[in-house]
Formats: structure tokens, sequence, C-alpha cells
């Protein structure tokens, strides 16, 4: 029974006379508790793809299936951590959190319990500590956190990460893509990541799907990372199993789907 | 400041009050030497480098004026003139004679009443009707180009017609600030709202925020920079438009004070007021400057 389901997704994006497809087709079914990563060139349509999931874009035909029930429209069912975090700049980062928190659960919890739900998920990404600053007062990293903090204190039946380590520092990025493994092996979220890094794929997901380039982009090929968790990022250097996914996966991008554009 | 005028003995005072005011504080803050004497003595320092040089600069201003107009026969009064002929407009402000026989406070208060009623009017609808266009392309499509035509009709050109509407001045005059002071607020509310950025939007759609819940949590505090520019901007015009409907439509004012000054050759009196009322202007601009910084402190750094 799949959990989250796309089903003949196509999107056509149209101005004036001139139309582009963009994605052409998309069938793909996540399971419940699944890490699935897609993956892919830049420009071949994976933020629609997940925008579309996240209903904040429609898709032109097909739809998407959330427990057997279509969505077409953004809800906290499916939170989004931003690529740029997108906090609140005028909130501290406890308010950013709570925000969301007071929505969603307005009629479920008491104020006292949406402030304890709260700083519980501050104190997930190891934020509590920043509660009462605001956005430009925290590094990149710490914004992402309480950007993931947003997310799962609406507890979303999935989380749809948008390159969520993409604007960070290796080092930092690194320590980031722990902390969410740490969170998905702890909470059992189903997550939904777009990445354009092949190592953050293979080492976070069970799943990559691998995008062919745009126009009219497809699902390339998928493959599964029957690596056991947790994973350790210094073991798996040396797996064979994570070396040929790896290989796969760079084979795909860059030598049956070269981006032609980019040199 | 034209107090030592009185004595007629200006050159000399120009360098003491400058000198005294940055040795003097030096000196009380030295023997102290904790770091909160030494912050105090900064502070000092830095309010010294502000005030020192605009206060030597109306000196000289002054003294120059009183060179030009001191010789008998001339146009205007000179500032020792100008002090010893409203020495009582100065010292005693809160007097009432009745009717407009009042004291300057009154004449001030009834302006700056006036202006309060119509800004606070205009800093409604602006930003509300500025919302609406910003947010939506069909009112700004049939709006946008009536209020471009609409705001450039000078304050005084509604004047007649608001008091053929409301056939009284008090009204009118709030009728002219408004419509004075509404186009800038608008504009730019309107300009802050289109420019929200995109990500905000999202995160309220995911949130669910309904549309009310968005106006007060996304919309104005990420247009608050611009929409206080527009309050800025709609305050001075407000308070340049005032002086102007006021001599049309007398009564108690500081715009119809000035206008009966004139007509009693009260050259000293007008220049008083027209003191007063650039000292108000900058209060009443600065004072949005700073309701504005404290309101958009989160959104103006980023």
């Amino acid at each position: 029974m799949a959990y989250l389901k796309l089903d003949h997704v196509d999107k056509v994006f149209t101005r004036g006379t001139a139309t582009t497809e963009v994605l052409k087709d998309i069938n793909l079914t996540i399971e419940k508790g699944e890490y699935v990563s897609i993956i892919g060139h830049s420009g071949c349509g994976k933020s629609t793809m997940l925008n579309i999931v996240a209903g904040l874009t429609q898709a032109t035909t097909g739809g998407v299936l959330l427990e057997e029930r279509e969505v077409n429209s953004p809800g906290p069912d499916r939170a989004v951590v931003f690529q740029n975090h997108s906090l609140l700049p005028w909130l501290t980062v406890y308010e950013n959190v709570r925000l969301g928190v007071d929505k969603v659960f307005a009629k479920s919890k008491t104020r006292a319990e949406r402030d304890a739900w709260t700083m519980h998920n501050l104190n997930l990404v190891q934020m509590a500590h920043a509660k009462d600053k605001r956005p430009n007062e925290i590094s990149g990293g710490m914004k992402q956190r309480v950007g993931i903090a947003r997310a799962l204190a609406m507890e979303p039946k999935v989380l749809l990460l948008d390159e969520p380590f993409g604007a960070l520092d290796a080092l930092t990025r690194a320590h980031l893509q722990d902390s969410v493994m740490a969170l998905h092996q702890k909470l059992g979220n189903t997550i939904l990541m777009i990445t354009h890094d092949v190592d953050e794929a293979v080492l976070l997901s069970d799943r990559i799907v691998m995008m062919t380039n745009g126009p009219s982009a497809h699902i390339g090929e998928v493959l599964e990372v029957a690596l056991p968790r947790p994973r350790k990022r210094l073991e798996l250097a040396t797996n064979p199993t994570y070396v040929k996914c790896r290989q796969r996966v760079l084979e795909f991008l860059y030598e049956r789907h070269r981006f032609v554009e980019a040199a | 400041m034209s107090m030592p005028a009185l004595i007629n003995d200006n050159a000399p005072k120009v360098v003491p009050t400058a000198s005294t005011a940055a040795t003097a504080s030096v000196v009380t803050m030295t023997p102290k030497q904790s770091p909160k004497a030494e912050r105090y003595v900064k502070m000092a320092r830095e309010v010294a480098v502000r005030v020192v040089p605009p206060l030597i600069v109306l000196a000289l201003f002054m003294l120059i004026w009183e060179l030009l107009c001191r010789r008998s026969g001339s146009a205007l009064p000179p500032p020792s003139r100008v002090f010893a002929d409203t020495r009582e407009l100065i010292f005693d402000p809160f007097f009432d004679h009745g009717g407009i026989d009042k004291g300057l406070f009154w004449h001030l208060e009834a302006s700056l009443r006036r202006v309060a009623i119509g800004y606070a009017i205009a800093a409604v609808v602006g930003v509300a009707l500025g919302t609406l266009i910003g947010q939506s392309v069909w009112a700004m499509r049939g709006l946008d180009p009536i209020f471009q035509v609409l705001r450039t009709i000078p304050p005084l050109a509604w004047l007649p017609l608001s008091l053929a509407a409301f056939r009284d001045g008090q009204p009118s005059a709030i009728f002219v600030i408004f419509i004075t002071s509404v186009w800038p607020i608008i504009i730019n509310t309107a300009v802050g709202i289109r420019n929200i950025p995109q990500d905000y939007r999202n995160v309220a759609a995911v949130v669910q925020l309904n549309p009310l819940e968005f106006f007060a949590k996304i919309m104005i505090p990420a247009a608050a920079p611009y929409i206080f520019t527009g309050l800025r901007i709609g305050i001075g015009l407000s308070w340049l438009a005032i002086v102007a409907a006021e001599m049309l439509i007398g009564g108690v004012g500081i715009g119809f004070f000035i206008w009966d000054a004139w007509n009693s050759s009260h050259i000293s009196e007008i220049i008083l007021a027209l003191f007063y009322v650039g000292i108000i202007g900058f209060v009443l601009d600065r004072l949005i400057a700073v309701v504005g910084k404290v309101v958009t402190r989160g959104t103006a750094t980023n």
C-alpha cells in the first residue's frame, strides 16, 4: 500500500504562446517511513516536482495521493524545509516554530502543551538555547535547523526537504546530515528530499530517484540503497555497497544523462 | 539662543557656548575612572559632535541676520527685535482671551489635532488601499492609474471642493490633510506588499494561515519598512498642507495665526511661528522614524 503516490504527473508551464513541458509522466510511490531522494541536474524540474507534492504548484495532469486521498493544496501534513530556510525575520526562533504549532494544534493542544511541544522540537534540533534570537542573529546552519524544527513541529505525514543543505558549507552540511539521519531514525518520518549531491543522496536515502534532463524530464532510474541503518559516514566510505551505489548514480548523471548545457 | 542677543553683545557669546559644552562634560567625568564614567564621557563626546556644529552655524546665521537687519528701515526685524516683540508669546503660550486671541500653544494644539485626525484616517485608509493594490492585480490595474493622477493635485486645490462638500472649515481642513498624506502611504504600502518574497507566501501556505492571519502576521511585518517610508513622507506632507489650509479656513490654528500676524504687520510673530512650525515638523518626522525603527527592527536588517 503506497503511502505517498505521484500518479502520472505532468507539468507544463505556459508563458504567452510558448509552452514548456517540465515534467512528463512522473510515477513514484513512497512507503511510510521511507527516505527517498530525488537527484538530477539543475533545471530538470526536481524542485517543481517537490512543489507539486507540497501543493504549492499544481500538476497540469495527474495528481498526488497521500494515504489514498488526493492532495492539491498546501498543508501542514506535507511540511517543507525550504532551501533558503525562509524563517520570518521579524519573529524569534521560538515564534517561528510556534507559528506552525499554533495553527496545527489550535484545537488539540492547550497553550501550555503547544509551548512544550515547540520547545521539544527546538530541543530535537539542538536549538533551544537560541529560542529568543532572531533569524539574522544565528548562523546559516542554525537557521536550517530551526527550519527543520518548524517543519517537524507540524507533525507532517511527509517531510519535504528542498535542497536543505545546499546553501551550507561542507562541514556544517555534514553535521546537519547526521542530525537529519538521527531524527529520521528516532521519529520514523517519511521524507522526500531534493538534492544534487551524490554522497548526500547515498548516505541518507533508502531509495534514490534519478531524473533525466529537462525539458520533459522523467524518472530515469530508481536505485535501492541497501545499507543498514544507523549509517556511519566514516565506515561507509569503504563499504562496497556504498561505493557501488555511488558509482551507479555518478554513471547515470555524468555518462548517460550528461548535462550538455553545463559545459 | 536669542537671550544674550538682548544684551546686544553677540560676537563673544559664540565661542564660550561651544567650548563650555565640550570641556565641561569632559572635566566632570574624568575623576571617576570606572568604565561607566568612561562610557558617559564617550556619550557626551558623541552628543557634542552632533550638537555643537549646528549650534555654531545657528549662531553665525543669527549674527549675520542681526547685522543685515539691524539698520533702521530694513523690511525684516533682526533676531533681537523678534525676541523683544514676541516675548509675551514665548513666555506665556497658554493664555486664552477668547476667540482667536490665544497663546501659541493653543494654536499649535489646534493644528496638531487636525493633522492627527486627518493623518490617522490617511494611515488606516492608505495601508488598506495599498494592501489591496499590492495584493490584487486587478485592483492595481483599475486603481493605480487613477491614483497616479489624483496624487498630483496640489493639496490646496482640494480645499474649495471640500468646503463645498462639508460646509465647514474644520472637516475641510482634516480632509485636505487626509488627501495630501494618503497617496504616499498607499503607493509605498502597495510596493511593500508586492515585494513580499514568495518564500514567505509559501510558508504561510504550508502553515495554512487564513487571509486575516496572513495580513497580520506576514503582510504587515514584511511590508513594514515600506509602509513606514510612506507614513514618514505622509506626515511631512500633512504638516506642509495644514499651514496653507488654515490660512484659508481661519479660526484657531498656527496657519491662521501666521496669516493674522501678516495682516496686522506683526512680522516678528510670523518669524516666531515659523520657528515653531519648523521645530514641530522636525519632531513629527523624527517621531515616525523612531516608531518605524522600533517596529521594523526585525525586517529592516534582513
